[in-house]
């Protein structure tokens, strides 16, 4: 009775006493995730009420393709979040992998681009993966060898990164880019863009290593509870720089399909998109401290995030606006997701 | 799950080797011997108790027992076997299985995750079939009795259960022996009622723990044989049962005669105590203390005295503002004040040195004469500036007045020796000038100089006609108090005048001895008498 009990966990007295409605607790914590389905459908009620072009193919089909590059993003960044890093580098990622793997096929002379002209023009694809691979893998030797604090690291990579972009293109977009660079951001399959399935493939496949593997349930050990993961024997250190690593690649094919999606490397390529993708995957539900939230539940707030704007525009609110919904959007859907769950979001 | 048969030999002719031997075990961080030739000896199957007070070694040696800190110097070995390699910790897990004092569940994951972390399938590549996981994690918890829903999530369990997930963990990895780190300390007494039958029936399977505790009394109930630590070695392995209340007590404390104390005694000023400096009333905290009355008169230095959880810091720090009350008052002069406020604490007249000085006391990378001033930066300047000299100058003379060693009023606290930061704290609770000063535990981790310094100063402070409390389990500290109240499991369970001896304050402190006539709550008897019937119909409804 007077005895003490832990004051930190309020939650604990709370809690039923052992056994029973196991079923429905589970079902609550799937739930957890999808928090943002009702409010995509409501979105979408309010387009069709505000535009019949809203529920066609094609807007619909529209909004998605948009959506691809950024999800991309979030996808690699609810994975560092979950096991509780950060990696803000990502949006420098996007457009400097593409720019530096382009720089070294192009040829020395004739086009309005010049590159080094090193290496044939089909290795622009894995060029691009491996320099994604190689930021991520610097990332995570400063961060966990080096053991800096790694939201400078991340913020001084953004800076940097973006500048050698700057640097390489000379401040230009690149527009006459090898076919074979070009081909998954413009290609079609059965009538749907091929970005489309590859971004839902990757989700499906990170979710379920998320859900069904080992390694994937390591990352919710790693963020939850780093000193508890260790002791039971998970690799902490070797698990995070893989999905450090992983998560630049990400990244770097999110540039590879946005730069064919637009036929040119844009120079401000991913600039402020930072910003985007953490709140999309923050509203979705991944929680900045680690160790929780879902890719599935990420996706969701992406799609948020993009159906708010696309029902703006069909709704006629001009597009110097988009910027201003977009982020009240996010501090709406905050608040909702704070009170809904019932927990402090610190 | 996977019996070993190592621990289950013992009824065999031959005497099973002891499952965890350690001898002559040394170890050292920098300059503090934290380990001197230790040694611990636990049978097969026995239930063997490790107490001693703060400092003794014991958390040491459970890191070096458990394979997390490689002992300097002493060899260890457990069923007969040498110790596996250091790092190895699955080898580790398979000998020894620990509950530690800080939780290594992880909360958001489900209690089946929880126990088979990092082995939730066969192979790496292999998903996660949840269903089987979930009928596993049942099995491993109905083998130990738990009554948990492995699909709960773990941060919806009370202390207790995760407790028990914990120990369900730890041993499914086939270890026969278990250490269990102050498995009590957060638990109420019915709970701790029924993780000790769980305990007597995993010593029936043939399970030996290792059980480190604070209160003696659950000593005395649970363990067979008891090993007593002090001063960072061993002083003595025996039966419970031959071993005496005041035996272990003097075990613990060492020889009373001994030791001189730091300050000789208290000193003739207490003649004519003044008026209620600070009073206490019905002071009523959830989870700390109940109903509490305590007065301070001036030109007093009363200590309240208890161990780890008895709720003492907690009073101390609620007379200081740190935390709200559900009951009860608290006056500082004839004052009122609001509790849960800390500058309505500051301006009633109350001064905190904090119980951590690390997190609550100092901020490490500024100057000692910016540490020093923070609670007076109202004086440093008008309408609210802060004037550098005017921080200089008081900072001077904190400096001088505590006698503070440091290069200059500008070298940050960081720089100073543990000694000296305390008395940076001292200086800044001391800066107000206040009525009544709280001190908890302020000797802690101090070199004896800086010991002596600081109760001095504190015992200056009620010479001037104000007043102290001292909330602290150090009997150094205690002694130089004009009187000590003793708080267990948060009710007042004795006071001593001046002239105490230590093992009647320890044995009050730790719930035995001069408790005989306490309330069964409070006591550590309550396994044995009250709470049983409890666990009993708990055993039925299984």
């Amino acid at each position: 009775m007077s005895a003490t009990t832990d004051l930190t966990e309020p939650a604990a007295s709370t809690a039923p006493p052992a056994g029973g409605g196991s079923g429905r607790r589970l079902d609550l914590g799937r739930f957890r995730d999808l928090s943002l389905v009702p409010a995509i459908l409501v979105l979408m009620v309010i387009g069709f009420i505000v535009s019949p072009a809203f529920l066609t193919a094609d807007n619909l089909i529209g909004v998605a393709q948009q959506s691809t590059e950024l999800s991309l993003l979030v996808l690699a960044a609810a994975l560092i979040l979950i096991c509780g890093r950060m990696d803000l580098s990502l949006e420098s990622t996007i457009g400097v992998a593409p720019v530096v793997a382009v720089w070294l096929v192009l040829p020395t002379s004739g086009g309005r681009f010049n590159g080094l002209g090193l290496l044939p023009e089909w290795t622009a694809v894995p060029l691009c993966l491996l320099v994604g691979m190689v930021i991520g893998a610097v990332n995570g030797f400063l961060i966990l060898k080096l053991r800096l604090n790694g939201f400078i690291v991340t913020l001084g990579g953004l800076t940097m990164l973006r500048g050698l972009q700057v640097a390489l293109s000379k401040g230009q977009s690149i527009v006459d880019l090898p076919p074979s660079f070009t081909y998954l951001g413009r290609a079609s399959w059965l009538g749907v863009p091929a970005a489309i399935w590859i971004c839902a493939l990757l989700f499906a496949l990170g979710g379920c290593a998320l859900a069904w593997l080992r390694h994937g349930r390591a990352l919710y050990a790693i963020g939850g509870n780093p000193a508890a993961a260790r002791t039971a024997g998970i690799r902490v250190d070797r698990v995070v720089w893989l999905v450090l690593i992983l998560g630049s690649l990400l990244a770097a094919f999110a540039g590879i399909l946005y730069s064919g999606h637009y036929g040119s490397i844009s120079a401000t390529q991913g600039s402020g998109w930072i910003f985007q993708v953490f709140a999309a995957t923050v509203i979705g539900g991944v929680s900045l401290n680690g160790g929780k939230g879902s890719v599935v539940g990420a996706l969701t707030g992406v799609l948020t995030l993009q159906l708010v704007v696309n029902v703006m525009t069909l709704a006629g609110v001009p597009p110097l606006w988009n910027q201003f919904l977009n982020g009240a959007i996010i501090i709406v859907a905050l608040v909702i997701s704070r009170f809904a769950s019932g927990e402090k979001q610190e | 799950m996977t019996d070993t048969a190592s621990g289950t030999a013992a009824d065999s002719g031959r005497p099973a080797p002891p499952v965890a031997e350690a001898t002559g075990i040394g170890k050292r961080f920098g300059a503090t011997v934290a380990l001197r030739d230790a040694r611990i000896r636990v049978a097969a199957g026995e239930s063997h108790a490790l107490v001693g007070r703060n400092g003794a070694g014991k958390s040491t040696l459970v890191s070096v027992l458990t394979g997390i800190q490689q002992p300097d110097t002493g060899t260890l070995r457990f069923s007969g076997e040498p110790a596996p390699a250091f790092g190895d910790i699955d080898a580790w897990r398979t000998r020894v299985a620990c509950v530690y004092q800080h939780s290594t569940v992880i909360g958001e994951l489900t209690v089946a995750e929880n126990l088979f972390l990092n082995r939730q399938s066969e192979g790496a590549v292999r998903p996660i079939r949840w269903r089987q996981l979930r009928r596993r994690a049942t099995e491993l918890l109905g083998e130990y009795g738990v009554e948990v829903d492995p699909a709960a999530r773990a941060r919806d369990l009370t202390v207790e259960q995760r407790q028990f997930v914990e120990i369900a963990r730890a041993l499914s990895f086939g270890a026969r022996f278990i250490i269990l780190d102050e498995p009590t300390a957060k638990l109420d007494a019915r709970g701790i009622a029924r993780l000790f039958d769980r305990l007597r029936a995993l010593q029936r399977q043939g399970v030996a723990f290792l059980f480190i505790s604070h209160h003696l009394q659950e000593v005395y109930d649970l363990c067979a044989t008891v090993t007593v630590y002090r001063d960072a070695g061993h002083v003595l392995t025996a039966p419970v049962a031959e071993l005496g209340h005041q035996a272990l007590v003097e075990a613990m404390t060492g020889e009373t005669a001994g030791r001189a104390p730091f300050v000789a005694g208290p000193p003739p000023a207490v003649a004519t105590p003044g008026a209620d400096l600070l009073a206490v009333e019905h002071l009523t905290l959830p989870g700390a203390c109940e109903d509490l009355s305590l007065t301070v008169r001036s030109g007093e230095v009363v200590g309240l005295a208890g161990a780890a959880a008895s709720g003492n810091v907690r009073v101390g720090e609620t007379v200081a503002g740190l935390h709200r009350a559900a009951g009860g008052a608290v006056t500082v002069a004839g004052r009122g004040v609001r509790l849960g406020s800390v500058p309505s604490a500051l301006a009633a007249g109350v001064g905190l040195i904090p119980e951590d000085r690390h997190l609550q006391g100092l901020v490490a990378g500024r100057s000692v004469a910016e540490n020093a001033t923070l609670t007076v930066t109202g004086q440093l300047g008008p309408f609210g500036t802060v004037l550098p000299g005017r921080t200089r100058t008081f900072a001077q003379r904190m400096i001088s007045d505590l006698d503070i060693k440091t290069p200059g009023a500008a070298t940050p606290v960081s720089a100073l020796s543990g000694g000296n930061q305390q008395k940076v704290v001292a200086a800044r609770a001391l800066a107000t000038d206040p009525h009544v000063l709280v001190a908890v535990r302020p000797t802690n981790g101090v070199d004896v100089r800086s010991k002596e310094f600081l109760l001095g100063r504190i015992r200056d402070v009620a010479a001037d006609g104000k007043a102290a409390l001292i909330v602290s389990d150090e009997l150094d500290d205690l002694r130089a108090c004009d009187r000590v109240v003793v708080m267990f499991h948060g009710r007042v369970v004795a006071e001593f005048g001046g002239g105490w001896q230590d093992e009647h304050l320890v044995a009050a402190m730790e719930g035995v001895g001069a408790a005989d006539d306490d309330d069964p709550p409070a006591s550590g008897t309550a396994p044995a008498s009250g709470a049983t019937p409890a666990s009993g119909t708990e055993e039925h409804g299984r």
